[in-house]
């Protein structure tokens, strides 16, 4: 087990230095000059234009630059924003935000959706069956900005039950509404996913057995159904959780959330290497350890591919 | 005995057994299945009585609703199924009225379970102790952590795995077809049921290891066994119950039946079962050295016709080539080392699959290769198809050493070399229709044109005896038997001199069985065709065999021609798969 986590985490140093590596030439490779649209329509002094090129970096060759912000991160440094702002301390004070909300809708969605899934499939054609399956695909027919200014309408104005946005600090109380709109995205794949998946499950020989062997239905139901149903439903989710730390990027928009999608939006449009390529870094770096986590938890939910020391 | 057609198995048995009260008294049951076109029916109108501690065979082809009057008692009918008449009684209580509250209470304590296929029937993500635990639980067996578990290491420990307390904690992915049959048998039996429905527990298995398992059901609990082997219900059960379509067609003493069969399904089901005819067959070369197989006191009679084993078995030896002809396959040697990843070098990190075989197959005969499951024969089949490369040895094909060909040469050996492989569902592309999937060799080899190769699978469909019209058909349309065919037809195409059988037969109803077998006898004759033939069944080599060779972990341990084999076995080996053949203790009416 420990020699398959280590030979996974070695695994992870090339994807860590590629993806690095082709985000800091496309910073580099995009067209204007970063520190002139600093300054905006005034002339800059050239002396401290030259100064704060000297001081980024930025008259050196790209791949200099490259190594130069490498060797830093190694030292824990992750550079400075245009603002004189540590990177480190951006990335502190915004990720804590991204990834509450990101595990609050995965949370929900995942959650709900199994939850509807397992009925809709153990009633497979019956009312909550076609209901769920008409809303599911509601939901994935709308793009999430509608969702969000629905929600924000009928639950922040009309009904008055949460914020319309959030405010700074971010409690849970008010990101409760943005996480709910976050997890429609991929909620009704994943109803669609456990429903399928259960009535599969159903017809197998061994459920069979089981009621055979005088099991009652509420017991085969989770330990010989539920469970493994959701083998290709955590897979689903885990990968999911991704998409939803990129799908935050609109919802944080819209919700006014302080967190990473608002920032590396900015960083973008600003052309501040160090910022961008660093956020990828931790954004690659937790997607690495989501998966290594969702595989070893596979192994703990199906039997057959524990891996061998 | 005509008339025991329209007696009533009741009758017989009642009389057996006093007066004791019958366990189980199934009287006119009605099955259908709900579809969209109405209820199609699937048992109709089945009377049996069950006497306590007795066993009771049904017998029937596949479709013939032995298996749905079996779900049906404990209702474990798929979906749309549903009882549609009649009554069951089992201890004085009517099941057929029982809710599904109420059927959870008999089911697993008072009427045991064992399935058909113990590949698919134990759930793969839980231990093997969890599954046989949660059983004991739910039927209120035991309580506390250590007494259940200790009753579970019974259980399996009664059903013939010994070492049960060393591998409670393991997955069923760890345990053979045969290991995860007794746990389903241990199952079964964990609350000492009154009564025990076993669904064909051994088809999936090799015979030496059915044997075995089928001694462990042997314990005093009446036994309702549903099988397709009229051979193996005779050995196990009293009472026999043979069903076609639906009905019972008939039912008595299986003694009675197996000499004295009555209606023509069950004369068909006699003569096709392959191990009574080799039990047949047995019998009368132990009578007279000097035998003749159509001095045997069986007619055969035109409701068996095409069917017959014994027939068929004649009219081979009939063929038997009277001088000695060339060799079409000679193996020397051969040697096959698989590595096993993740257990270092040298010999615990290989397994020998195949260790020196030596063996050699005359034109125009049939060599059978026989041994269980793991005992290296589809690995040898598979290096003669050159689909796997030699450790070391050489195969020659026609004289030929087939090691070094590549690409043309390569390609003329497999046209002359066809294989054709066990499972008729797994080897037919779903996707593409059967004059297609027959043509399939013959445009790979650029034989002919368009019009005259399907001028070829028109004749290959009457050879192998399917009507022209299923050219258009697609493989889901058709039955195991038809499919079967099918994969013969497209083997027999490119007109090969050597086919290699990999278990072509085992995965088939009997009477399919005796048709196929049957179909490669009068195919041998007209096409001068050589047979390798890789079975687990020594029953099956009985009747289309003239050399057989048993293989037993990578080695050959005796090779001699059948009869040979069959009526003076050298090893212990041989000798045990000969009694695994269900039947011995019958006598027949030869």
């Amino acid at each position: 087990m420990a020699g398959y986590i280590f030979r996974r985490i070695l695994q992870a140093v090339p994807v860590l230095l590629g993806t690095t590596f082709l985000i800091y030439f496309m910073v580099f490779a995009m067209p204007g000059d970063p520190l002139l649209a600093l300054f905006g329509d005034k002339t800059p002094n050239p002396a401290l234009l030259e100064r704060l090129r000297a001081e980024y970096h930025l008259d050196q060759p790209f791949i200099v630059q490259y190594f130069l912000y490498l060797g830093g991160i190694l030292r824990g440094d992750f550079g400075t924003s245009f603002s004189g702002e540590p990177v480190s301390a951006i990335l502190a004070r915004t990720f804590p935000v991204t990834i509450r909300l990101a595990i609050m809708a995965l949370f929900i969605e995942f959650v709900g959706g199994v939850l509807i899934g397992l009925v809709s499939g153990l009633r497979k054609g019956k009312l909550f069956d076609a209901s769920a399956l008409v809303v599911s695909l509601i939901f994935i027919s709308l793009p999430i900005f509608v969702i969000a200014f629905v929600g924000q309408f009928i639950f922040g104005i009309q009904l008055g039950w949460a914020r319309t946005t959030v405010s700074s600090g971010a409690p849970i109380q008010d990101l409760i509404l943005p996480a709910f709109v976050l997890a429609s995205i991929t909620f009704a794949q994943i109803v669609r996913l456990t429903r399928s998946s259960v009535i599969e499950t159903q017809s197998l020989d061994f459920v069979r057995t089981a009621y055979g062997k005088g099991l009652t239905r509420r017991r085969i139901i989770p330990v010989h159904i539920l469970r493994n149903s959701l083998i290709p439903v955590v897979t689903y989710a885990a990968t999911d959780f991704g998409v939803l730390l990129v799908g935050a990027t609109v919802t944080e928009g819209i919700f006014n959330v302080p967190g990473v999608g608002r920032t590396l939006y900015q960083a973008i449009i600003r052309g501040e290497g160090p910022t961008v390529v660093s956020f990828v870094t931790v954004m690659v770096l937790i997607y690495l350890v989501v998966n290594l986590v969702v595989d070893l938890l596979y192994g703990l939910l199906d039997p057959r591919i524990r891996y061998v020391k | 005995m005509s008339d025991r057609n329209t007696t009533s198995p009741q009758t017989a048995s009642t009389a057996a057994s006093g007066a004791q009260k019958p366990l189980l008294e199934i009287k006119d049951l009605q099955v259908g299945f709900q579809t969209t076109g109405g209820i199609v029916p699937a048992v109709r109108g089945v009377d049996l009585t069950l006497m306590p501690g007795q066993t009771l065979a049904i017998v029937g082809e596949s479709g013939s609703g032995k298996s749905t009057t079996a779900h049906a008692i404990i209702n474990l009918l798929p979906g749309p199924g549903r009882i549609t008449g009649g009554s069951i009684v089992f201890d004085g209580q009517e099941l057929s009225s029982f809710s599904e509250k109420q059927m959870e209470e008999v089911r697993g304590s008072q009427i045991g379970f064992v399935p058909q296929d113990p590949m698919s029937n134990l759930n793969p993500v839980w231990s093997i102790g969890f599954q046989v635990e949660e059983t004991i639980r739910a039927n209120g067996v035991a309580t506390g952590r250590k007494e259940v578990r200790a009753h579970a290491i019974q259980v399996l420990k009664e059903a013939g795995l010994a070492d049960a307390d060393k591998r409670l904690k393991q997955f069923p992915h760890q345990f053979s077809g045969g290991m995860r049959q007794r746990v389903l048998i241990g199952i079964g039996l964990s609350a000492r049921p009154k009564l025990l429905i076993a669904d064909e527990p051994t088809s999936a298995l090799d015979v030496t290891v059915q044997r075995r398992i089928l001694d462990h059901l042997d314990i005093g609990t009446a036994v309702l066994f549903i099988t397709h082997d009229l051979g193996l219900a005779a050995e196990r059960a009293e009472q026999l119950v043979v069903m076609y379509k639906g009905k019972i067609v008939e039912a008595g003493p299986s003694k009675e039946i197996l000499q004295n069969p009555v209606h023509p399904y069950t004369q068909r089901l006699v003569a096709a079962a392959p191990s009574l005819a080799s039990r047949r067959i047995q019998s009368a070369t132990l009578a007279s050295p000097t035998h003749h197989l159509s001095d045997l006191d069986y007619a055969p009679t035109k409701v068996t016709e095409g069917l017959d084993l014994i027939a068929a078995a004649e009219e081979r030896i009939e063929h038997q080539p009277k001088v000695k002809r060339p060799d079409a396959i000679v193996v020397k040697d051969l040697t096959k080392v698989y590595k096993i990843r993740g257990q270092g070098k040298g010999a615990a990190g290989s397994l020998t699959a195949a260790d020196n075989v030596n063996f050699s197959v005359e034109k125009g005969t049939t060599t059978a290769l026989v041994g269980e499951s793991g005992s290296g024969k589809s690995t040898v089949a598979k290096m003669i198809l050159r689909l796997e490369d030699p450790t070391s040895g050489s195969i020659m094909i026609d004289g030929q050493d087939v090691a070094p060909l590549k690409g043309k040469p390569l390609l003329d050996l497999r046209r002359r070399m066809q294989p054709v492989f066990q499972d008729p569902y797994g080897s037919l592309d779903p996707l593409r229709n059967i004059g297609n999937t027959i043509a399939e060799p013959l445009s790979t080899h650029k034989v002919g044109d368009r019009a005259s190769r399907k001028a070829r699978v028109l004749e290959l469909l009457d050879q192998v005896a399917l009507p022209q019209a299923l050219i258009t058909r697609y493989p889901n349309e058709l039955s195991g038997g038809q499919r079967q065919r099918v994969a013969i037809a497209r083997a027999l195409a490119l007109k090969p001199d050597i086919v290699v059988l990999d278990e072509a037969v085992s995965a088939l109803d009997v009477l399919v069985q005796a048709q196929i077998l049957k179909l490669l006898a009068d195919l041998q004759a007209e096409l001068e065709l050589t047979y390798l033939f890789i079975t687990h069944d020594l029953a099956v080599v009985r009747v289309i065999a003239d050399n057989v060779c048993v293989m037993q972990n990578g080695k050959i341990v005796e090779a001699a021609t059948t009869d040979d084999v069959f009526d003076n076995p050298q090893e212990q080996y041989t000798k045990e798969l000969l009694n695994a053949i269900p039947g011995a203790g019958i006598t027949l009416g030869v």
